[in-house]
């Protein structure tokens, strides 16, 4: 070992780099591991060797199995050592080796012994390394010391007890929780951490038993915690029981407000926080309880700690989104954070005072960013651009200053996050603040002239080809489109040609310059480039004659697909080469339903140019073919809707049977899927006996029997209603299974010739109103709620009563309605009065209906509905009302 | 939902943002190389911040991270977005003093390497798996040194300003060269040869 492991102080400061493991090697380091094999141990050396290995293993060096094994081994030799110091590293090494169950047993009896050692040092540490590298079958059999351990004289004995508990709750509950009284014990402990540690893990143990949890929080709360730490816990569990009674609470009391309030007036500075934030996020909170928190958190702000002022300014930022005038008072505070060398500091201060700045303070505010921004990194970019827009939205009047700092952070570097998020502020704001569409889309345009993000250019190109014709001066863009179909590639020139063709069709004066340009784009190398074009040519009548454009022209050009994508791709793959083409208007329309894990986080809006989320493959087509196959079936047209299957047996019954319920124009067909759950049974002529007698207006009109029905293969049963046409006939209808039941020998598998005929009584069946309603979704409802007109609005005011909150409220609507909830608008923001939903669907008779759903809280718990409703026909929205009246 | 304060990681790196030691307590960086793209990531944004007299903190990757620098030594805890800062920072300063006490002041990078072992030992009373173990700096320096085979007295019945005040002294005579500090091991290694 040529280590220089030299002494003397003149040679230190001649080597600059003198490190102790200057030059260390694996292989040396486990040849010296040989030490621990001596018959004379020598502590110093050993230890010194252990730090070596553990240092190597923090290099990120791995061991092999072979050579983990071996030290493993050696290091068990140590325990012959009476050496304090030596034990410490060998129990260190032990962990870090994490050893497998066989080891493991090896080194069992020494700990056990250590762990009821009269040697505090060694039971604490004895404790911490058994569990750690333990499992359930030794728990057992050491579980009588750890009780013991856990109520030990010494804090530190027991902590470690409390704390191996706490890792062994994951993996063996079932044992730590027979501990519960020893852990009541400790958390009365004198010992500050023994009664953090305690508190934590009683907890855990209890903490799905609403009650105990209860009850433990209001006895804490009047005793004496010691240590802050502890004192935290209780502020996270008091909450926690705070927001569950939150519910069952009519009266506007919380049960243990005081407690949190108190804790402000704590001595250490993080109960103090941990107080503060636990109000700040209460459920519905008042301004009166909201206050002292503020006052608390505003006093951190000038604090000469970052860390306070950075979770202080952290915290408010979050109140300033649901309580912006809460939070005014500490503005001239956080001012002055803008500055604060800590950017992250600075960024939460900015973002905070735009949320709540007033009129006056913008353009100052917007002074003092713009010299901030240049120095901060994308992310931090990206969030203060977010609250600029919404302020922009705020403030319309100030939109010139705010567009000006967005279109000269939009020219500057950045990735495409960031410049993706300044772009979708941009047209947000064009969308909603008129009289800034010119200039934003002239800054949008200059962008374009320089823009390497494809797919921000094709969205800026459609954007600019819906909102620049109606500009007072639609020629002036038309340079900027074209110059991409000479710049750029192929995607972005394609979208260009669409821009074009969009400008002609609306633009009378520009089509003969228009269509100069298209010709031009007939000779692009780009196959798609140059269909577009002439596909534009011909449907605009390209051929020089300027003629007013068509209202399908229009249609074709600017009508939302209002087909998912998902869907129409199917057809498209399903469409074999015939004679008969391929028609658009049998592609199902339907959305399926996202299962929950693809759903966005809730308060992540889609905004500004995102597209709506695609729907993952439909099972209407499958539906589509099965019926048809079916030749009772055949001429009732085209498939309006299919339900989710409705379960009408119990789970585990001897048969299980559920129900689709397909809808046509005229009829309705109830198709049962059964299922035999007997082995030894065989169901033959299986047909469901359907009592209609509370849906008058359904006849039946056709049954499909089921032939037969083995053992756990599924098959269905049809029956089908005629209705009146085009009408959202609703009833309900009583279900009777009936078929012939054979027995079957299960050795051979073979059935009985005789049957008996025997029934089941299934659940009721209903037709609802949303069974007529499709859940179409649009990419822009504001854009299809003005096309839709106001002809056939329908407004009306409702009350919904008493409802536990405002998204069960919502979600109960949207339910009722059956339609597709629009931009993200079904998420209701916690602790929020009010919220609108944005609903879109298509009803029977395919007439387009948009609604829109305005929720208020009417008192503590009443929730007030406002209904518009705009749809192509007035007896559908009026049907829509009739709906959530009678709903 | 667990409530109780964790602790993701620790990390004490050198002035270039070499390892002197770390300890990772969530699996959230499985490999070797996804945690030492973490530290590179974390030290160049930390990096230019001035965090020697307070304790400085950063939001980085979903993470808070408190951090504290001393000579060539950068201090780090890592914790999960919604932590309690205070709570980070506690743990972070009882790391930092506990290191000061234990180094007697001569708190370094080549002073902490050879001491490397108390740094492990003052790791392993601060936090088990993620959990807070004793965040007063007195009490872990206490646990650690009480085995550590030193002559002075038990650090454990100093307060910090005594425990620096012996640093002073220490420093002031290693430097007029009266006396080395001795560490038990390397003094030992020098003695036994480079048998290796």
């Amino acid at each position: 070992m040529a280590q220089p492991l030299v002494k003397k102080d003149d040679d230190r400061d001649e080597e600059v780099e003198y490190s102790p493991f200057f030059g260390i090697e694996k292989g040396a380091v486990l040849q010296e591991a040989r030490v621990f094999n001596d018959p004379q141990l020598d502590p110093q050396r050993c230890s010194q060797v252990i730090t070596k290995l553990l240092y190597l293993l923090n290099q990120g060096e791995v061991f092999t199995k072979v050579e983990a094994t071996e030290v493993f081994f050696s290091v068990t030799k140590l325990f012959q050592s009476k050496d304090l110091g030596l034990r410490r590293m060998v129990y260190v090494m032990i962990k870090e080796l994490s050893p497998s169950a066989d080891e493991v047993i090896m080194v069992t009896s020494s700990l056990m012994k250590d762990m009821t050692s009269k040697t505090d040092m060694y039971r604490a540490n004895a404790i911490r390394v058994l569990c750690r590298i333990t499992d359930g079958t030794l728990l057992t059999q050491i579980e009588r010391y750890l009780k013991q351990a856990i109520v030990d004289k010494n804090p530190v004995v027991s902590s470690a007890a409390l704390v191996s508990g706490i890792h062994l709750l994951q993996t063996n509950p079932e044992i730590v929780k027979r501990w519960s009284n020893e852990v009541q014990e400790a958390v009365q402990s004198r010992a500050a951490l023994v009664q953090f540690h305690a508190l934590a893990l009683l907890h855990q143990i209890r903490q799905n038993d609403r009650l105990a949890v209860n009850k433990l929080v209001s006895s804490l709360t009047r005793g004496s915690v010691r240590s802050p730490l502890a004192q935290c816990l209780l502020i996270r569990y008091t909450s926690q029981v705070i927001r569950e009674s939150a519910n069952n609470t009519q009266t506007g009391d919380r049960p243990f407000y005081d407690f949190l309030e108190g804790c402000l007036r704590h001595k250490a500075e993080m109960v103090i926080f941990e107080a503060a934030r636990a109000i700040t996020e209460l459920n519905g909170v008042t301004s009166r309880e909201l206050t002292p928190a503020i006052t608390v958190l505003q006093l951190f702000l000038s604090s000469s700690k970052p860390v306070l002022r950075f979770a202080a300014v952290r915290t408010l930022n979050k109140v300033a989104m649901t309580h912006p005038t809460a939070v005014t008072n500490c503005n001239i505070d956080m001012e002055s954070l803008i500055s604060d060398q800590n950017r992250s500091i600075a960024t939460l201060a900015i973002t905070t005072l735009l949320k709540t700045g007033n009129e006056s303070s913008v353009d100052r505010l917007m002074k003092q960013i713009t010299n901030f921004m240049s120095d901060i990194a994308d992310e931090f970019k990206i969030v203060v651009v977010e609250a600029i827009r919404s302020l922009c939205l705020k403030f319309p009047l100030k939109h010139r200053s705010l567009m000006n700092f967005l279109s000269n952070i939009l020219r500057e570097e950045g990735g495409f996050e960031y410049k993706k998020a300044i772009v979708d502020s941009i047209v947000i704001l064009i969308r909603d603040i008129p009289e800034a569409k010119e200039t934003g889309l002239l800054h949008l345009c200059e962008f374009i002239e320089d823009c390497e993000f494809t797919y921000l250019s094709t969205q800026i190109l459609h954007f600019l080809g819906i909102e620049g014709p109606k500009t007072s001066d639609p020629s002036k863009y038309i340079r900027y489109i074209y110059n991409r179909v000479h710049l750029e590639n192929a995607t972005v020139r394609a979208g260009a040609v669409s821009t074009l063709a969009k400008f002609g069709a609306m633009v009378d004066g520009l089509k003969p310059r228009i269509f100069v340009l298209l010709r031009r784009c007939l000779f692009d190398t780009d196959d798609e480039v140059r269909d577009r074009a002439t596909l534009y040519l011909n449907t605009l009548g390209g051929d020089g004659a300027v003629v007013e454009t068509g209202a399908d022209v229009k249609e074709f050009l600017f009508g939302s697909l209002d087909i998912p994508l998902v869907n129409l791709e199917n057809s498209l793959k399903n469409y074999e080469p015939s004679e008969k083409p391929f028609d658009i208007n049998f592609v199902p329309k339907e959305v399926k339903t996202q299962p929950l894990a693809e759903k966005k986080a809730p308060g992540k809006k889609p905004t500004g140019l995102g597209a709506p989320p695609p729907g993952p493959p439909s099972t209407v087509d499958a539906y589509e073919k099965l019926l048809s196959s079916i030749p009772e079936f055949a001429n009732f047209g085209k498939l309006f809707k299919s339900s989710a299957p409705v379960e009408l047996t119990e789970a585990e019954t001897e048969y299980a049977v559920n129900v689709v319920k397909h809808i046509f124009d005229s009829h309705v067909v109830f198709q049962y899927n059964c299922t035999n759950t007997i082995p030894e049974q065989l169901l033959e002529n299986v047909t469901v006996l359907v009592d209609a007698s509370e849906a008058e207006e359904f006849a039946e009109v056709a049954s499909k029997p089921l032939r037969s029905l083995p053992y756990d293969s599924p098959g269905q049963t049809f029956v089908a209603f005629e209705k009146p046409e085009g009408v959202p006939a609703v009833g309900k209808f009583s279900n009777m299974l009936r078929f012939i039941v054979k027995e079957v020998d299960p050795s051979t598998g073979e059935a009985e010739d005789d049957g008996v005929e025997d029934e089941y009584q299934l659940e009721d069946l209903e037709v609802v109103a949303a069974d007529y309603i499709l859940k179409v979704g649009v990419s822009n409802f504001r854009n299809a709620w003005e096309s839709m007109g106001a002809d056939f609005e329908r407004v009306d005011e409702y009350g919904l009563g008493p409802r536990d909150s405002l998204a069960e409220a919502v979600n109960a609507v949207i339910d009722l309605l059956g339609m597709q909830p629009c931009e993200g608008t079904e998420v209701v923001s916690p602790n929020s009065r009010s919220h609108t939903c944005l609903l879109s669907g298509v009803y029977i008779g395919n007439v387009k209906v948009l609604v829109r759903l305005q929720f208020g809280l009417d008192g503590p718990k009443d929730v007030a509905m406002k209904l518009a409703v705009r749809s192509e026909d007035e007896t559908v929205s009026d049907a829509i009302h009739e709906i959530v009246a009678s709903g | 939902m667990d409530s109780c304060p964790c602790i993701k990681n620790f990390l004490l790196l050198d002035s270039e943002g070499n390892r002197v030691a770390v300890k990772y307590y969530s699996d959230e960086w499985p490999t070797n190389s996804a945690k030492e793209a973490f530290e590179k990531a974390l030290f160049s944004k930390t990096q230019k911040t001035n965090a020697r007299t307070e304790a400085e903190i950063a939001m980085f990757e979903n993470h808070i991270i408190v951090y504290k620098f001393v000579q060539d030594l950068h201090f780090f805890v890592v914790g999960a977005e919604g932590e309690n800062e205070l709570i980070l920072v506690t743990v972070l300063q009882g790391f930092f003093d506990a290191v000061g006490l234990l180094l007697r002041g001569n708190v370094d990078k080549k002073e902490a390497l050879e001491n490397l072992d108390l740094i492990l030992l003052c790791l392993d009373e601060i936090v088990d798996g993620g959990v807070i173990l004793e965040t007063d700096a007195n009490a872990i320096a206490g646990k650690v040194a009480s085995h550590s085979v030193d002559a002075t007295a038990p650090l454990s019945e100093q307060t910090i300003s005594q425990a620096l005040a012996t640093a002073r002294e220490h420093l002031a005579r290693s430097l007029l060269n009266c006396m080395y500090v001795p560490v038990p091991w390397l003094a030992d290694d020098d003695a036994m040869g480079s048998s290796g």
